[in-house]
C-alpha cells in the first residue's frame, strides 16, 4: 500500500520541445525522408515563385495611358489603371459616379461597423443596413427622384453590380433558406410538401439555367405591358436558388440540435416561434457558421454568371474591356486583377467567419 | 381523443392537481400505456418506477403533452388537454419539468437559462425575471456561478440549475424524469437534497426515479409501473415492506438486493 502524503507540483515541459528550431526539427527534418521532402518542396517553391513575382511586381508597368506604355516584358497594370473606373462602376455615367462613391463608402462603413465588436449602436446600425440603406441605395442609384438624373440598371456593372447581387442574394437567401428549414421539419404536411418540392425544384436546376429562364421565359409569362428589370429578375432568381441551398446547409444544423433543447423549451411554455428563435435556430445558425458563409463565398462567385444575360458584373466587364482593339492581349493581367478581387472579398468573409466562430465559442462548449 | 377530452366538462374535485383517465399511447404498433388511470392531489408526492421500458418516463412526459396519448383524458389543474396548442401552452406554464440529461441552453448563461422563459413567457421586465432567478438560484444554491454557462458547470450543478429554472416559472406541479440517472454517485446527493427540499415546502411532485431512499422519505405514494401498466400503487411503508403482486417484489429484491 502506497500513501501520497504530498502532492506532486506542475513541472514545465522539456526545453527541447519547445520553440521555432524544436518545431522545425520536429515538423520539417524529422528523418532524411522527411528532409529530402521539404528541401524538394522548397526547391519548386523557389521556381514557383520566383517568375510569378518577377512578372507580377518587378518587371510590371505601373503608369501611363496606352499600350504603348508598357515594355511587355512583365506584367502590364496600365491596362487594369486605364480602365479601373469601368472595373468598379460599369457604364455608370461619370458624371454621376459620386452617388455610386456614397453608395460604396456607406456599405463598407455599415459592414465595418456591424464587424468591429467595439462600436456602439450595433442593433440599430443593423436595422439600418438591412432597411433604410437598401433603399437609400436604390434612390441614389438608381436616380429619378430629387432631380438625380435617371440611370437605369443597364448601365450598372464592374464590382458595383457584383456586390449588389452578391449582398442582396445573401440578405434575402438567409431568411428565405432559414424559413425553408424550418418548413421542411414542419409537421404540417401542405407546409413541408411546399419547401420540399420548392428545394428540390432549385436545388435540382443549374443557376445558369434560372438566369436564362429569368431572363428569356418570365417576361413570356407575364402579361404584356407589365416588364420586370432585368438586373431584378436576376436577383430574384439568384436569391431563390441560393436560397434552397441555404435551407439544405440550416437544415443541416438544425438536426445537430439535440431534441432535448426543444422539448426543455417547450416544457416551460414556449411557442414554436420562440422555441425556435431564441433556443433552437441561434444555436444551429452558430454551429452552422462555416457552412453559412461556405454558401455565401460560392454565391458571391456565382455572380460572374449574369454575364450569361448580358448584365456586366466585374468579370464581365474585364472580359468586355479585354475585346477592345486597343488592348488585345492583355487578358491575363486582366483576369489576374478579376481574380484578386473576388479572391480579397471571399477571403476576408472566410477569416471573418473564423473569427466569429472562435468568439462565439468560447465558455459554452458542451 | 379530441372529442372525448372536450366533452369533459365535469367540475373537478377541489385541489385534484393531474388527472389521468383511461389513457391509452402507442408508438406505431407498440401499446406502451394501457389504461392508466391516475389522480394526483395538490401536494402530493408520487414516486414512478419500475424496469427500463415500462413507460414511466412516457406517462409523465404525457402529461405536459411531450408525447401525445391517443385515448382517454388528462386533465390537468382543471384545465383538460386537448389538440389546441394555445392550451397545452397554458398547461406547460403551469407544469415544471426536469430531465434526465438535464437540456440547459448551452448557448445562455445559467442566470439567462432561469430568465428566459419569464421573460418571454410570462412578460416579466428583465430586472424582476432577474432577481428572481436569483432568488431561485440561491435556494438550489448555485448563485455564485450564475455568470457561467452551462458546460462550465457539473452534472449536479447543471441539474440544480435545471430545477431552479422550471421554479422560476412558478408551477402548480414538477415532473422529474429520472433527475438523477446521469449524475455521477457523488453529485446524486445534491439534487435529492434539493428536491426533498422542494417535496417538503409542498411542491406537488411526480418524480420517475430509482432512488428508493428518496421514495421513502418523501413520497406520498409509490407506484410501479411494467409493460405499460400501473402494477401496483401503496404508500411507500407498504410498498416496500410487503408488495403484492409478484413482479413488484421481484423488482425491488433487484433493485434493494445489493
Amino acid at each position: 500500500m502506497i500513501h501520497n502524503q504530498t502532492m506532486i507540483d506542475q513541472r514545465p515541459a522539456p526545453s527541447n520541445t519547445l520553440g521555432p528550431v524544436a518545431w522545425l526539427r520536429a515538423n520539417l527534418f524529422s528523418g532524411p525522408i522527411n528532409t529530402l521532402l521539404t528541401l524538394v518542396g522548397l526547391y519548386i517553391l523557389y521556381l514557383l515563385l520566383v517568375p510569378t513575382i518577377q512578372w507580377a511586381f518587378i518587371n510590371a508597368d505601373w503608369v501611363g495611358t496606352t499600350r504603348a506604355d508598357c515594355s511587355r516584358e512583365g506584367a502590364c497594370w496600365v491596362f487594369v489603371n486605364a480602365r479601373f473606373t469601368q472595373f468598379i462602376y460599369g457604364l455608370y455615367p461619370r458624371s454621376e459616379i459620386w452617388r455610386a462613391n456614397i453608395v460604396f463608402g456607406g456599405f463598407f462603413t455599415l459592414i465595418a461597423w456591424l464587424a468591429i465588436p467595439r462600436l456602439p449602436f450595433k442593433r440599430w446600425v443593423a436595422v439600418f443596413a438591412l432597411v433604410g440603406f437598401p433603399i437609400a441605395a436604390y434612390v441614389l442609384l438608381h436616380g429619378g427622384y430629387f432631380d438625380l438624373p435617371r440611370v437605369p440598371t443597364h448601365r450598372w456593372g464592374g464590382l458595383m453590380l457584383t456586390l449588389l447581387l452578391a449582398s442582396v442574394g445573401m440578405i434575402g437567401a438567409l431568411p428565405i433558406g432559414i424559413v425553408l428549414a424550418l418548413g421542411r421539419r414542419s409537421n404540417m404536411p401542405i407546409v413541408k410538401s411546399f419547401c420540399v418540392i420548392f428545394i428540390e425544384f432549385w436545388r435540382g436546376v443549374p443557376l445558369i439555367t434560372v438566369l436564362f429562364m429569368a431572363s428569356v421565359m418570365l417576361p413570356l409569362f407575364l402579361p404584356s405591358g407589365i416588364s420586370v428589370d432585368r438586373l431584378v429578375r436576376a436577383l430574384i432568381g439568384l436569391t431563390l436558388f441560393q436560397s434552397a441551398y441555404m435551407a439544405e446547409v440550416i437544415r443541416g444544423g438544425l438536426q445537430a440540435i439535440p431534441r432535448g433543447q426543444e422539448e426543455a423549451a417547450a416544457a416551460l411554455g414556449m411557442t414554436y416561434w420562440k422555441r425556435m428563435g431564441l433556443i433552437v435556430l441561434p444555436q444551429a445558425l452558430k454551429m452552422m457558421i462555416p457552412g453559412i458563409v461556405n454558401t455565401f463565398i460560392s454565391l458571391f462567385k456565382d455572380t460572374t454568371l449574369v454575364m450569361i444575360i448580358g448584365l456586366f458584373d466585374l468579370l464581365g466587364i474585364v472580359q468586355a474591356a479585354l475585346s477592345d482593339s486597343n488592348w488585345l492581349g492583355f487578358s491575363l493581367e486582366g483576369y489576374v486583377f478579376a481574380a484578386f478581387v473576388f479572391w480579397i472579398f471571399c477571403f476576408s468573409m472566410s477569416r471573418y467567419s473564423q473569427y466569429l466562430e472562435r468568439k462565439l465559442n468560447t465558455g459554452h462548449k458542451r | 381523443m379530441t372529442q372525448a377530452a372536450t366533452n369533459t366538462s365535469d367540475p373537478h374535485a377541489p385541489g385534484l392537481m393531474v388527472e389521468m383517465r383511461g389513457v391509452n399511447k402507442w408508438y406505431g404498433d407498440f401499446h406502451v400505456l394501457r389504461d392508466i388511470h391516475l389522480e394526483v392531489k395538490r401536494g402530493e408526492r408520487i414516486v414512478i418506477c419500475g424496469p427500463s421500458g415500462s413507460g414511466k418516463s412516457t406517462l409523465i412526459r404525457c402529461i405536459n403533452h411531450l408525447e401525445e396519448h391517443q385515448q382517454g383524458d388528462i386533465v390537468v389543474g382543471g384545465v383538460p388537454l386537448t389538440q389546441d396548442v394555445k392550451r397545452i401552452e397554458q398547461i406547460r406554464r403551469s407544469v415544471g419539468m426536469v430531465f434526465q440529461h438535464f437540456n440547459l441552453f448551452p448557448h445562455l448563461t445559467v442566470l439567462e437559462n432561469c430568465c428566459i422563459a419569464p421573460m418571454w413567457v410570462q412578460k416579466k421586465p428583465r430586472r424582476e425575471a432577474e432577481d428572481q432567478a436569483m432568488r431561485y438560484l440561491e435556494r438550489v444554491r448555485i448563485a455564485e456561478q450564475a455568470k457561467k454557462y452551462p458546460g462550465q458547470l457539473s452534472g449536479g450543478q447543471q441539474q440544480r440549475v435545471a430545477i431552479a429554472r422550471s421554479l422560476c416559472m412558478h408551477p402548480d406541479v414538477m415532473l422529474f424524469d429520472e433527475p438523477t440517472s446521469a449524475l455521477d454517485p457523488e453529485m446524486i446527493k445534491e439534487v435529492l437534497d434539493v428536491m426533498v427540499e422542494l417535496a417538503e415546502e409542498g411542491m406537488t411532485m411526480l418524480c420517475v426515479t430509482h432512488e428508493m431512499g428518496f421514495a421513502k422519505t418523501v413520497a406520498d405514494r409509490v407506484i410501479f409501473m411494467d409493460q405499460g401498466q400501473i402494477i401496483e400503487e401503496n404508500a411507500p411503508e407498504p410498498f416496500f415492506n410487503n408488495p403484492q403482486s409478484e413482479r413488484t417484489q421481484l423488482f425491488l429484491s433487484q433493485i434493494l438486493g445489493h
